[in-house]
């Protein structure tokens, strides 16, 4: 109660503690969202998902990799208006490489171990968005946002 | 399910459903102590009303708004009365209405009512939280009832029970509040009696006044206090009050009477008798009880019982401070007339005297002398500002809360609209100024001078000089507005470049808010209501007006301390850089002095590699509109004069002596929150948009960013270029 924690605070518990976020793509001006587990590497500038390479998701990143990714805290409850906290990911979305694909492993399976299986499939394509800023909202309309410099 | 219950039915001693007076007065009347005619009013039918209105989420709406533990008792105030509004304008459920009206029959519907507060848990042993929850006396009839019943729920989220949130354990989910509607019993004498004296356990104490006991109550009436020995029953002292007044119910509510040579309330035997009855409820509840009494017709009545608590006072909470502030309409007539005809005109003439006193005239040893009186002088009146000018100033409150039970508005602010063009000096400096910057934009030959830093025109000179004269300097951030007329002229001929701005409120208008209002206001309660108004404008003026007089003793200050740094700059030019006037002293009087720089300003925390960038803050809303426009980001004098047309206000706090910059922007915004703060009153003055209670607002928008005000909702949305 005495101590209102900051925007990097609240960024920070919402990507440790939620397991799911909703990933924002678009086709041709065609906007869609989707579902998709995620893990945040620890200096926060990625976030690490991976989807199958047949989705639509997939599909509308191949052609555009700009994306959002919306993470809250919400418990669908009425005093998620001003209690529950939400953070939103902008930038752009890329394959993770071999190299980096030690990171991911370390990283995203660690949190979803029991995804083990579906990222190791041969058509499951593993993926990082590159943030460029955060834009986190507490207390229903208090808009902060974290740049990337 | 019955909602109303009477003191002899089973449930009625279970505080969860009755509260702990409901269920007090049950014990005290089932063991054969006398208590009025009783109803309760259940828990259960607060929870079918809150329920039915959607009020839960409306409380945790206002709640969640910021952290509570960062809002300002002004803005606690402003809370509880949107909460309040919304609990006045809601339906009571059918049910409700109709068990009442079948049980406010006989006595309970023709006599008069008092209907009080009961909420569970309040009056728990060692957690007394007497007073902060609301009771009404003098409710006559089901109408007048179900109004109080509403107040009554409504005062659970009082400002005063909001400050004690945390140890009343209140909650939107689970806080609930029962009602008791008792026979008002109109004693002859009336009085509270502690089990335990509150200073020495060995001892009783008995508080006793004339008339009804609400006076002595809130604190406006004094009473005869006498302590009694507990176990031999010998009176170990009387002391009388400095005079004896008493409260009576007339038509128009409560009035006080102070009638010639009242004697002492209570004889010897009345005395006995009522600290038998203390010590009987004390014996029955197990602990020392603090009970509540009236003498009616020689017969001793006890209106309530509630254990005695004596929690030590902590030094740095100042919640009682605060609670002290609400004062009754008898207490603020007797405040106003002390602030009117006695502090502010010997305020003034202080100030005159001081003017008079030449600094040039001193040596240095003589004008640190000079510093510290007029320090001294100036602190002395801050007390008095403290004490007596904020509590009176606070009388805007108690119009504002009489204003929205009699005409429960849309908008739980409304009542501000009609305080609106009350005289302020704030507003009659503004004028002046207008006329200044008139001249300017009306002489091209005048303008052209002053831009080129000369003034060749004796009337503007000499109306400059009548402004300072009238109206004396102004400080912000410590520092003189006016004593350097440049910053002034560059300021006035910013105003000069822009249209003439109008103040906002239209006298016709509020004319007939006015007569709404008494018109919504019963014929007999009609004169007290002309003086809630009349107080709450004096308030609302004063508000204002004591900052801009306590100016003059902090301009005097500064004035003197500037001379110092004068001399001392001559003598010692590296140490120019001193800031506090103590350096100021020490070093005038000892020339040798080595002076410590000044601390660095703090600054927000950096969050890491991150960098923050505000996109939509949010405040309370103080004052209605929309409007966009560049930022101006206001830390100092300079700032101040730098404000150009359109801009947005965005400060700390402002001052009532900054507020002649306010014509010129388009909206304001402040961290400082309240809609009772002089940020709110002049933007209301205007028209402008209006956000206060933004955390951080100065630390995190910059001067240039554009910014969206929206004074409906208590938002600022900024956009910034990189």
């Amino acid at each position: 109660m005495n101590h209102d924690p900051s925007h990097l605070e609240i960024l920070r518990e919402l990507l440790a503690g939620q397991l799911l976020g909703v990933l924002g793509t678009h086709h041709d001006g065609e906007p869609y969202t989707s579902l998709v587990g995620f893990a945040a590497t620890p200096d926060l500038n990625r976030l690490l998902f991976a989807t199958g390479r047949a989705t639509r998701k997939h599909a509308n990143l191949v052609a555009d990799a700009r994306a959002s990714m919306l993470v809250d805290n919400r418990t669908n409850l009425p005093a998620d208006f001003t209690e529950a906290a939400a953070a939103t990911a902008v930038g752009i979305v890329e394959e993770i490489s071999t190299d980096e694909r030690f990171l991911f492993d370390e990283i995203f399976l660690t949190k979803h171990p029991h995804l083990e299986s579906f990222v190791r499939s041969p058509s499951c394509v593993p993926l990082r968005l590159q943030v460029s800023v955060y834009m986190v909202v507490n207390r229903f309309q208090h808009v902060i946002e974290l740049h990337f410099d | 399910m019955t909602l109303v219950i009477e003191l002899d039915a089973a449930e009625a001693t279970d505080p969860g459903l009755v509260g702990g007076k409901g269920a007090a007065m049950a014990m005290l009347a089932r063991h054969g102590l006398t208590v009025p005619p009783t109803l309760c009013l259940t828990t259960r039918a607060y929870e079918l009303f809150v329920d039915a209105a959607g009020l839960r989420s409306v409380i945790r709406q206002e709640l969640g708004r910021k952290n509570f533990a960062d809002m300002r008792w002004e803005e606690i105030w402003d809370t509880a009365l949107r909460i309040r509004n919304r609990f006045l304008r809601a339906a009571v459920p059918q049910q409700v209405e109709d068990e009442l009206a079948e049980r406010l029959t006989g006595e309970f519907d023709s006599g008069v009512l008092a209907v009080r507060s009961s909420a569970p848990g309040e009056d728990a042993e060692g957690a007394s939280f007497a007073g902060l929850h609301d009771s009404f006396i003098g409710v006559r009839g089901q109408i007048e009832v179900l109004d109080a019943v509403r107040s009554v729920w409504a005062s659970l989220w009082t400002d005063r029970a909001l400050l004690y949130r945390r140890e009343l354990g209140i909650d939107p989910d689970s806080s609930t509040m029962a009602v008791v509607i008792q026979r008002l019993v109109q004693g002859e004498v009336s009085g509270i009696a502690f089990g335990v004296h509150p200073a020495q356990a060995q001892l009783a104490a008995v508080e006793a006044v004339h008339g009804l006991n609400q006076g002595l109550v809130d604190g406006t009436i004094e009473p005869d206090h006498w302590a009694i020995d507990a176990a031999t029953g010998v009176i170990i002292e009387h002391r009388p009050p400095s005079s004896r007044r008493r409260l009576v119910l007339t038509g128009d509510g409560p009035r006080t009477e102070e009638p010639a040579d009242l004697p002492p309330p209570l004889d010897e035997n009345q005395l006995h008798q009522v600290i038998g009855a203390v010590g009987a409820a004390s014996a029955l509840f197990g602990s020392p009880q603090d009970v509540e009494w009236t003498i009616a017709r020689g017969q001793l009545v006890l209106l309530q019982s509630r254990p005695v608590t004596t929690g030590a006072a902590d030094g740095n909470d100042k919640r009682a401070w605060y609670l002290s502030l609400t004062r009754s309409l008898d207490n603020l007539r007797g405040l106003r007339r002390r602030v009117e005809d006695e502090l502010l005109p010997a305020m003034d003439r202080e100030a005159d005297d001081i003017t008079r006193r030449r600094l040039d005239a001193l040596d240095n040893h003589e004008l640190a002398v000079e510093i510290d009186q007029r320090r001294a002088t100036h602190d002395r009146w801050v007390d008095v500002y403290w004490r007596d000018f904020i509590p009176f100033a606070h009388g805007i409150r108690l119009f504002g809360q009489f204003y929205n039970e009699a005409v429960r508005p849309d908008d739980p602010h409304e009542f501000m609209t009609l305080l609106a063009g009350t005289p302020m000096l704030s507003l009659e400096r503004n004028r002046r100024l207008a006329k200044l910057a008139a001249q300017i934009r009306n002489q091209p030959g005048l303008r052209s001078s002053l831009e080129g830093g000369t003034v060749d025109h004796p009337q503007f000179s000499a109306d400059l000089e009548a402004f300072l004269d009238d109206f004396g300097d102004a400080v912000y951030a410590n520092r003189s507005c006016f004593a350097d007329r440049r910053g002034l002229v560059r300021f006035l001929l910013a105003m000069a470049a822009s249209p003439p701005v109008a103040e906002a409120y239209v006298a016709n208008d509020i004319e007939r808010m006015a007569e709404n209002f008494l018109a919504s206001v019963p014929a007999e309660r009609r004169a007290m209501a002309e003086e809630v108004l009349d107080v709450g404008r004096s308030s609302y003026q004063l508000r204002d007006d004591d900052n801009i007089h306590l100016a003059r003793h902090k301009a005097l200050v500064i004035a003197a301390v500037d001379e110092g740094r004068l001399r001392l700059a001559d003598a010692r030019p590296d140490d120019g850089r001193m800031a506090d006037p103590d350096q100021v002293i020490a070093a005038l009087r000892h020339p040798n002095l080595v002076v410590e720089p000044p601390p660095e300003p703090k600054t927000l925390e950096t969050e890491g590699r991150l960098r923050p960038q505000p996109r939509q803050l949010v405040g309370q809303p103080a004052g209605p509109g929309v409007a966009t426009g560049p930022a101006r980001l206001v830390t100092g004098v300079d700032d101040l004069f730098d404000i150009r047309a359109g801009e947005v206000l965005v400060c700390d706090a402002v001052e009532p002596n900054m507020t002649f910059v306010v014509p010129m922007v388009s909206a304001v915004v402040e961290r400082r929150g309240g809609m009772l703060i002089h940020g709110a009153i002049i933007a209301r003055e205007y028209g402008l948009p209006c956000v206060t209670g933004v955390p951080d607002a100065t630390a995190r928008i910059e001067t240039g960013d554009r910014l969206t005000v929206d004074g409906y909702l208590g938002i600022v949305t900024v956009s910034r270029d990189d």
